[in-house]
Order: C-alpha cells, then sequence, then structure tokens
C-alpha cells in the first residue's frame, strides 16, 4: 500500500512520518511517533478518550485522518508539562482527586486545556460544557469539575 | 486471638491509622497526569503482530465446517488459530479452586453457544489484514433453537444449551440443580400473617463499558517464557488460567498489569490472554489482541440478568413472618463466575433481617446469551433491590414508616440468622437512624433509642423446627393477598387497587440525640 510523507509539528517538535491511507491521527501518534498518552476507548467518537489539540482547537483523534494534520501543531498531555514541573491544571487534577483509573484523565486535561486557552475564568456550566464530550466510567465528573476551577482559579504565569 | 507481632516491622510502618479526614494522595496520581501510566495497550514491541477473532453470527448453532483456506493466504496473514490448535480447548474459571466442570472452549469447535462466541483466531500483521482475512472465512452453521429466558431454558424439552450441563442449570456438589435454603416453616409464617405479597423483580444484564476494553499483548521471552501485558483485574488468576489452557507450568508466564483502565468486574475472565499467549507460542512474535468497542459492548461479558420472585408474609405490627424466595441467574452459555454468584445470593437471603421462616431456592441458568460474569456485588445487588421494594411495598401494607418497618425487622445481635449463624457486629439500626437522620426523615422517640446491642437474642435466638415438606404443595392461606404490578403471577379475585406510597412527610426539625455518634462508639468499641 503506497505510503504518504507526513510533517507536523507535535508538542512544539517538527516530526515526520510515513502513514498508510486512512491512518488516523490516534494510530499514527501511538503507533509511528510513539507518544502513548492519546488513549483509545471507542474509535467512534463517543468517549473523548483520545482528544488532542490541533493548531489549540480540541479534536478527536480517532475520528482525525492522520494526513489532515501537515504543517500543522499537534499537542497532546506528552506536551502538557513545563519543563519538569507540572502544568496547573495537572497539579489541579491531582490536588483534587480528579483521576480514579487515569484512562480518560489524558483525555479530559486536554479538552480542560482547550477551554482554559480561549476562556481563563469559566463558570461551573462551561466547565461541565467543555467535558461533555469525554466520558468518565468511574464517574468521578465531580472532582474533574472541580479540579478544572480550581486550575481557573489557582494564580500562576501562564506560559 | 492472633497476635500480630507488630514489632517486627516497627521501622517500616507507622501504627497510626488514622487518615479519615486527612486527603491521602493514590500512589498512581502523577503517572495519570502525565499520561505516563503504562496500560496493558501502551508497550510498543518490535515485530507486533495483531490477532481478532471470528464470531458466530448465531447464538445457537451446530458447526458443520470451517473453510480457512481462502484466509490462509490473505495479505498479511501470519496464522490461523482454530479450537483444535489450543491445547486444552475447554475450561471453567472457578476450576482453579475445583468448582464446576470444564464447559466453554477457548475457541469453538462444535457448537456455538452465544452469538460473538469466537470461532476462529487470525493473527496478521496489521489488524485490517486481519479482519480482512476473518471476512474470507468460511463456516457452514446449522441454526438450533436458542433459548434465551430462564425459566423457558428449565420447562420439559428445552434446547440444551451446554451439554456440560444437559438440564441447563449448573450443578453443587454433583447432584444439586440449585441452591437451597431452609430455615422454619415458611407455610406456618404464612399462615400467622395479615397480609401476604408475592411479587416478580427483574434486573436486565448491564455492561460494565470501562473506557479502555479487554486486551492483552503476549511476547516471547528469553528462556522460553513469555511475557503478558494484559488488563486483567485477576493477574494470577488469569496467569494460572492461561496455564491451564496452554498446558505448560505457570512460571512460564511474566504477567505485567496492575494498571486498569477501568473494570467493574468486566475484566476477570481471562478473554484475550490464552489465545494473544498462544498466538506468540505459535509466530515466536509478539501478538496483541485488543477488543474493539463494538466486541467490548456487545460481547464482553455483562452482569447477568436475575429474575427474582419473593412472597413474605407480614404481620399487622410490621414483624415480617416469613419470606419465601426464588430466583434464577441468568450465566449465559457457560459458567464463568455465576454459580458463585447464586452462591452469595443464597448465603444473603433474607437480607439484614431478622425473619423466623425462610426459604430460598436459587438457580444458575444456561441460555443462549452472553455469557454473564463479575459486577460489583453480583449476586448480592439484584437481591436487595428486590429486597428493598419489597420491604418498602411491606410497610405500605402494614401501614407502617418504611424507616421504622426497618428497625422493625432489622437483625440485632445474637439473633439467629437464617443460615444459623449467630449475628454479630450488626449495625442495620444505627445505619438506618444515621440515614433518617441524614435525610431529615422523623422516626418517633423509642426508634431512635432502638440499638442493634439491645432486644436482640432470646426467642430470636432461636433454630425452628425447619419443615422438610415443599413450601408450595400445602393449603393456600387465607389471608388477604394484594398486587402491586401487572407482574404478579397469580391474578386473585379479590384485588384491590393499592395507593402508591404516601410521600415523605415534611422534615421537621430533628433531635442529634441518636445516630452518628453512637454509630461510630459501636466501631470505637468492637474494631479493635
Amino acid at each position: 500500500m503506497a505510503k504518504t510523507a507526513l510533517q507536523f509539528r507535535h508538542n512544539g517538535r517538527d516530526v515526520a512520518i510515513f502513514v498508510d491511507g486512512g491512518v488516523n491521527l490516534l494510530v499514527a501518534l501511538r503507533e509511528l511517533i510513539g507518544d502513548m498518552t492519546p488513549k483509545f476507548g471507542c474509535g467512534q467518537g463517543g468517549c473523548g478518550a483520545c482528544s488532542v489539540l490541533v493548531d489549540g482547537e480540541l479534536h478527536l483523534s480517532c475520528l482525525t485522518l492522520a494526513e489532515t494534520v501537515a504543517g500543522r501543531s499537534v499537542e497532546t498531555l506528552d506536551g502538557l508539562k513545563e519543563g519538569p514541573n507540572l502544568h496547573p491544571l495537572q497539579r489541579a487534577f491531582a490536588d483534587n482527586f480528579a483521576a480514579q483509573c487515569g484512562y480518560c484523565t489524558p483525555g479530559m486535561l486536554m479538552a480542560a486545556k482547550a477551554l482554559l486557552d480561549h476562556n481563563p475564568q469559566p463558570s461551573r456550566a462551561e466547565v461541565v460544557e467543555a467535558i461533555s464530550g469525554n466520558i468518565c466510567r468511574c464517574t468521578g465528573y465531580e472532582p474533574i469539575i472541580n479540579a478544572v476551577l480550581a486550575a481557573a482559579a489557582a494564580p500562576r504565569a501562564r506560559a | 486471638m492472633l497476635e500480630l507481632r507488630k514489632d517486627i516491622f516497627a521501622d517500616e510502618r507507622d501504627d497510626n491509622l488514622k487518615e479519615i479526614g486527612k486527603g491521602t494522595q493514590r500512589q498512581d496520581m502523577l503517572g495519570h497526569v502525565t499520561g505516563t501510566s503504562a496500560y496493558f495497550d501502551d508497550h510498543k514491541l518490535q515485530g507486533m503482530l495483531h490477532l481478532k477473532v471470528l464470531r458466530s453470527a448465531h447464538p445457537h448453532a451446530r458447526i458443520r465446517r470451517i473453510d480457512t483456506a481462502e484466509a490462509e493466504h490473505a495479505q498479511g496473514v501470519r496464522r490461523i488459530i482454530r479450537g483444535s490448535d489450543v491445547p486444552r480447548n475447554l475450561n471453567t474459571l472457578l476450576s482453579l479452586i475445583n468448582f464446576g466442570k470444564d464447559d466453554e472452549p477457548s475457541l469453538a469447535v462444535d457448537k456455538v453457544r452465544y452469538k460473538g462466541e469466537p470461532i476462529v483466531a487470525v493473527v496478521a500483521d496489521s489488524p485490517r489484514e486481519a479482519y480482512e482475512a476473518i471476512a474470507k472465512i468460511r463456516v457452514d452453521y446449522e441454526p438450533l433453537t436458542a433459548v434465551f429466558d430462564v425459566e423457558e431454558a428449565l420447562r420439559p424439552g428445552a434446547p440444551v444449551v451446554n451439554e456440560t450441563y444437559p438440564k441447563n442449570t449448573f450443578t453443587y456438589h454433583e447432584r444439586y440443580d440449585h441452591q437451597k435454603l431452609r430455615f422454619g416453616d415458611v407455610e406456618r409464617g404464612f399462615a400467622e400473617a395479615d397480609h401476604v405479597l408475592e411479587q416478580r423483580y427483574q434486573m436486565s444484564p448491564i455492561e460494565h463499558a470501562p473506557t479502555e476494553t479487554n486486551g492483552s499483548i503476549a511476547a516471547p521471552d528469553t528462556n522460553g517464557r513469555y511475557v503478558v501485558y494484559t488488563s486483567t483485574q485477576a493477574l494470577f488468576f488469569s496467569l494460572d488460567t492461561c496455564a491451564k489452557i496452554l498446558d505448560v507450568p505457570s512460571n512460564t508466564f511474566h504477567f505485567i498489569g496492575g494498571t486498569v483502565g477501568g473494570g467493574f468486574g468486566g475484566k476477570v475472565d481471562t478473554l484475550t490472554e490464552p489465545l494473544a499467549i498462544l498466538g506468540a507460542m505459535l509466530t515466536g512474535r509478539p501478538v496483541r489482541y485488543v477488543l474493539g468497542r463494538e466486541e467490548e459492548m456487545q460481547y464482553g461479558p455483562p452482569r447477568g440478568a436475575e429474575r427474582i420472585y419473593i412472597k413474605d408474609g407480614v404481620r399487622r405490627d410490621g414483624r415480617i413472618t416469613a419470606r419465601q424466595v426464588r430466583a434464577y441467574f441468568d450465566s449465559g452459555a457457560y459458567t464463568r463466575l455465576s454459580s458463585y454468584a447464586v452462591v452469595k445470593c443464597a448465603a444473603h437471603l433474607p437480607g439484614p433481617y431478622t425473619i423466623p421462616n425462610v426459604y430460598g431456592d436459587i438457580y444458575c441458568v444456561f441460555t443462549n446469551r452472553t455469557p454473564a460474569t463479575a459486577m460489583r456485588g453480583f449476586g448480592v445487588t439484584a437481591m436487595d433491590f428486590a429486597i428493598e421494594c419489597q420491604m418498602d411495598k411491606l410497610a405500605h401494607l402494614a401501614g407502617i414508616d418504611p424507616m421504622e418497618f426497618r428497625l422493625i425487622n432489622a437483625y440485632r445481635d445474637g439473633d439467629m440468622k437464617a443460615h444459623r449463624r449467630e449475628a454479630k457486629n450488626t449495625a442495620l439500626v444505627e445505619c438506618v437512624q444515621v440515614a433518617a437522620e441524614k435525610a431529615k426523615w422523623p422516626l418517633r422517640e423509642e426508634f431512635k433509642r432502638m440499638s442493634s446491642r439491645k432486644d436482640g437474642g432470646g426467642s430470636r435466638a432461636e433454630i425452628p423446627p425447619t419443615s422438610r415438606e415443599p413450601a408450595a404443595s400445602r393449603a393456600t392461606p387465607a389471608q388477604q393477598r394484594t398486587s402491586y404490578d401487572r407482574g404478579l403471577s397469580v391474578p386473585t379475585h379479590d384485588q384491590r387497587p393499592v395507593a402508591p406510597p404516601p410521600p415523605a412527610p415534611p422534615p421537621p426539625a430533628s433531635s442529634p440525640s441518636h445516630g452518628a455518634t453512637r454509630f461510630s462508639s459501636v466501631f470505637g468499641t468492637r474494631r479493635r
């Protein structure tokens, strides 16, 4: 099968891979780049575990054809830490016990980042709306909502 | 009394266990928030192959012929695995503790017993090539009559689901087709009652739907061993199950797991490891077998369906005089863990209440549905749902507040349970009192003063003579029978409409003289 050359920015670093036609961004990130932070949950856009940012916008990587991110910037949880330090959202998730099995956490954090990047002081309803595409089967939504609000309220120097 | 030699570990552990009210971080939290917690599927191995299975299109069918010739030559296919390739192609999970007969193949050979049962496995270079090869496999089925209802499965002439259990029921102690509980004489209890209420309860199967689907990756290691990354909730249980199915010593395997993307009971059945390891054995390459979302939802084992009939007798003063239960667990096509759920269910009767006459028949039934498995309190949860619905209805019949009704019947220390064990460390009275206080539900003073440590024992500690007659064979008692819903199996001529239970009374200012304080003191003095 013919492969297509694909270049894009991955967490601020230029990467180049060859992909088969029809390969989605989730598979490209996990199997070709080796970034295991986006998770497979359903492969049909129903759970949000594979959420990543493409040019700052929240995308479901399982429904995004890899070739469509050519020349664009992809951010995953792997790029969220600020050097050795946790991002305020990561700190807030830990402090608020906002992870149980942890499998939805990468997608939740990316959805939360997309929200705070656009709306640094969201209301509780806006947080609920922002993570409404992300399923947590351990049903820990309350601490997750609290964590996002805590991160928004925390004084910090945003990168 | 067991004496713990804590002095040996004095420098390793702080004996201060007062943790309540303090936030203590989970040890895996930093991995979770940085995405570095390694789930089974986060391992990328050199030369890894992908295994997918062909699943039965029928809930019940004889397999006449399987033709894999075209699939064997399909692009990217490394190996086709059939039932005859599995060293011990018949197992039951609890055989590891000598409970039950081997009844389930890893890959179906002669018959399929539920829709989605694995028949052939294909190992290929990519998942896509595995699926394309599966589409080329031809299976010649002879469809058989299927049975999906537990009571239909027990009727004479019902299709035999699983030939290991030709009566469609699990066999206990090599001779019994159900679990029995007999305590006292329920017919006498019904005769003493002012009201008798018989109801039918039904719970559907429930899928755990973990965000991470079931799966595993098996890779050949040095010295003939295999490393297995797995989503299992039961690591050593799965390891031993694989050793049995693949007929090798347990130390052939190094299982790595523990980081599970949601389980809830749906990852204890060793669904993927045996075939992944067999694939690795037959190809010499790492093999990954992961369920897709549809497979997880459709063919992953759910909490089993249950059908429960409860007949209770209650006096005007609120005491339950008899409880008779007949319950059916839908095990699906194979036993898995349902046999054990039935034992738990029988052990749970009659709920946390002291009832002098109890009669239970609990069946583990095979049907052509997806095999059921563990899920959060399985065996107890549905029965509790039925019992507590029943308690509300009985309270209404007796004209007693539902909380006070539970307090009247709650077991107390020193009472005899239906299993002929003395009740100890009971706390239902205190639980109800705390729940009432938190819900601002008014309890009368005498109910607030009740205690699990008072009024138990005495006549309540007696083991009544147990009737050996079948409960249903004797004369119907003459008291009022009431039906609440259309599910009642025997309509009676004196049915009359019953108003729904009254709404909760308005919350009065409740006195904090009971409840939490006493509740904690109970445990404070008993849990040393």
